[in-house]
């Protein structure tokens, strides 16, 4: 079945000799590496498929790929299944509390005209004889992923109370590595299961760092070079159009956006002098505000969810370390005390915790850590020597972030309790500095 | 680590079409190339555009600078990088040494002017290192100035842990890349 799309894009690209940088994606593969079978065990049936042609997606295996990666489901083995139904009236439940599924996911498929769709899909209760949840949707093939991806999001809701966050987008930069030596940048997008690639920016030799989403998830802000000899500058890109813009000229060097969860203002790091320090930028009207005044370096801002506190790192005390500071300014708190070294902090979604890069001082080197406010624990959730760059999923239940496998740059994603890990990594070259978007 | 299955999703596709040539954009995408310190940037960027994205070579200018350190290692003046501890940036008394021949040197030539390229190793966080690559610039920068050097003789810039000379992920590697180019 995806032999088959591959193989279609693969022809339609060798047929067009003349072809777009802008179409040379740069395509991630998802390795699941660590998974524990303490999830809720669901099963997922194949869904029917009722047309002439062959189905142009497998929905059953986008969705069980999703809710196996939430670290929640155990999903059960589709061999087991006494019976394969795809709609209600052909279930027995009997035949699934044998295998101990507490859920169960049927739907179908039905080829309603050219390129026009109808998925269906129901979430059944296996002990309480009954449905959760049904929905039907009328799509175009290209959307049947984006379809699969809702129903993930339905059922993780209804079966844990947390909206789902498989019907979102990432945005990363790959590096590659010339033979000439040239390094090459890109900026991408893509589902958050590394599909469809998209690239929005290229540069040569001029590195790219530290995305962020724009809470609509129309804008990336980010951090690059205009020339070899001015220093890291912040654009704002409309993804969707590609225009782009600096933001309002300022003396130095700026880089480290963050936008404020209402998408009003930016806080950013400004080096000028020799002193590096917080500033917030109203987006509209270029205003900027500096917030710390420190000799020391103050960067990586990050807002509450609630937009009243930015937390940042800086190294007033030697090393860095975790601070927070009102969005108006005033008194700095020292957060984090234990360990060598804390970094790029930012918040989950409920303002509770706090997820990081962290050196703990044994000579292992960097992991990423989570950190409650309420108590100042942290536990950490990987085991690289330089992790770096986690983002939480915008439901708080995943942190993807930037590691090393042997010498390659890949990224992978940790479900927030750390029971699942998963490896995404590009066929070539560099992938690091992910951000999750807040919506699609 | 216990290895639990591998799921392929997305195959190749990247190679193939990475060597097309670029005639026309799509609607969300931006291409930027750095040619400043090439001498050939229009030749470079027709180039680009007729026989793809890899046949630039921007980075001429600063290997000729690092090639020329080697001349003569005993003048400080032949040495154009400053190296510096993890996570610090203090001078060594060696560096201050060549920090002074090269602030000796700009202030008895006035019109020439020079650019601190501020660099770190990987360990710690990217921004954090922008910052570190900068405050690296700086020191070096109120050093020549407080020895005369015109401050707009002198521009900083950082690139943090972005451009690496050394690839390797140790102690040797790391030494190279927590540095200063003096780049005339």
């Amino acid at each position: 079945m995806r032999r088959i799309v591959a193989g279609m894009l693969l022809a339609l690209s060798a047929g067009c000799v003349v072809l777009l940088p802008t179409s040379a994606f740069a395509a991630l593969t998802i390795e699941i590496t660590q998974g524990e079978g303490s999830g809720t065990p669901i099963a997922a049936v194949p869904f029917r498929w009722h047309g002439d042609t062959e189905p142009p997606e497998d929905i059953r295996a986008i969705i069980a790929a999703d809710l196996h990666r939430s670290g929640r489901f155990d999903l059960l083995p589709a061999a087991d299944f006494l019976s394969k139904p795809s709609e209600i009236t052909e279930v027995r439940y009997k035949d699934w509390r044998l295998i101990k599924a507490e859920a169960l996911v049927i739907g179908r498929v039905i080829e309603k005209g050219p390129d026009q769709f109808e998925v269906s899909f129901q979430l059944l209760d296996v002990y309480r004889e009954r449905i959760k949840v049904g929905l039907r949707f009328s799509v175009s093939a290209a959307q049947l992923r984006q379809v699969a991806h809702q129903i993930s999001d339905r059922i993780f809701y209804e079966m844990t109370g947390v909206r789902g966050a498989f019907d979102t987008r990432i945005a990363y930069v790959t590096m590659n590595q010339q033979d000439n030596g040239d390094r090459l940048y890109r900026l991408m997008v893509a589902d958050s299961d590394g599909h469809d690639p998209q690239q929005i920016l290229q540069t040569t030799n001029l590195p790219v760092l530290s995305p962020a989403w724009s809470p609509n998830g129309e804008w990336l802000a980010y951090v690059s070079f205009s020339n070899a000899t001015s220093g890291a500058n912040i654009w704002l890109q409309d993804i969707n159009s590609g225009n782009r813009r600096t933001i309002a000229q300022v003396e130095g060097a700026a880089s480290a956006p963050a936008w404020s969860p209402d998408g009003k203002w930016l806080a950013l790091t400004i080096s000028a002098k020799g002193n590096t320090d917080i500033y917030v930028l109203q987006v509209a009207s270029g205003d900027i505000r500096q917030l710390t005044r420190h000799p020391a370096i103050d960067t990586e801002p990050a807002w509450s969810p609630d937009g009243r506190h930015l937390v940042f790192t800086s190294d007033r005390s030697g090393r860095p370390q975790i601070y927070r500071i009102g969005r108006n300014g005033g008194e700095v708190e020292r957060l984090t005390r234990g360990g060598k070294e804390n970094a790029r902090a930012s918040y989950d979604p409920s303002g509770k915790r706090l997820v990081m890069v962290t050196n703990r001082g044994t000579g292992a080197g960097y992991q990423i850590g989570v950190f409650s406010l309420a108590s100042g624990e942290m536990e950490l959730l990987t085991d690289g020597t330089l992790d770096e760059s986690p983002t939480f999923s915008p439901n708080g239940a995943m942190i993807l972030y930037a590691t090393r496998l042997g010498r390659d740059g890949v990224l992978a994603a940790v479900s927030a309790d750390g029971r699942v890990r998963q490896i995404l990594k590009m066929h070539d070259g560099e992938v690091r500095e992910p951000a999750w978007a807040a919506s699609r | 680590m216990r290895r639990f299955g591998t799921v392929f999703l997305v195959l190749f596709l990247g190679v193939v079409l990475a060597g097309c040539a670029a005639t026309k954009k799509k609607g969300g995408e931006v291409e930027v190339e750095d040619a400043t310190i090439s001498d050939t940037t229009d030749a470079a960027s027709t180039d680009a555009a007729s026989s793809g994205i890899s046949s630039e070579d921007t980075t001429a200018g600063e290997i000729i600078a690092i090639s020329e350190d080697s001349t003569d290692l005993d003048d400080p003046l032949g040495q154009r990088v400053i190296y510096f501890d993890f996570d610090s940036s203090n001078l060594t008394p060696e560096a201050q040494r060549v920090v002074e021949a090269h602030a000796q040197y700009l202030a008895g030539n006035p019109g020439m002017a020079v650019v601190l390229e501020g660099h770190a190793d990987e360990r710690g966080t990217r921004e954090y290192n922008l910052a570190l690559g900068e405050h690296r610039a700086n020191t070096v920068n109120e050093i020549l100035q407080g020895l005369g050097v015109a401050p707009d003789a002198i521009r900083t810039i950082s690139y943090g842990e972005e451009r690496p000379v050394s690839m390797g992920q140790d102690e040797s590697a790391w030494s190279l890349n927590r540095r200063v180019e003096i780049l005339y």
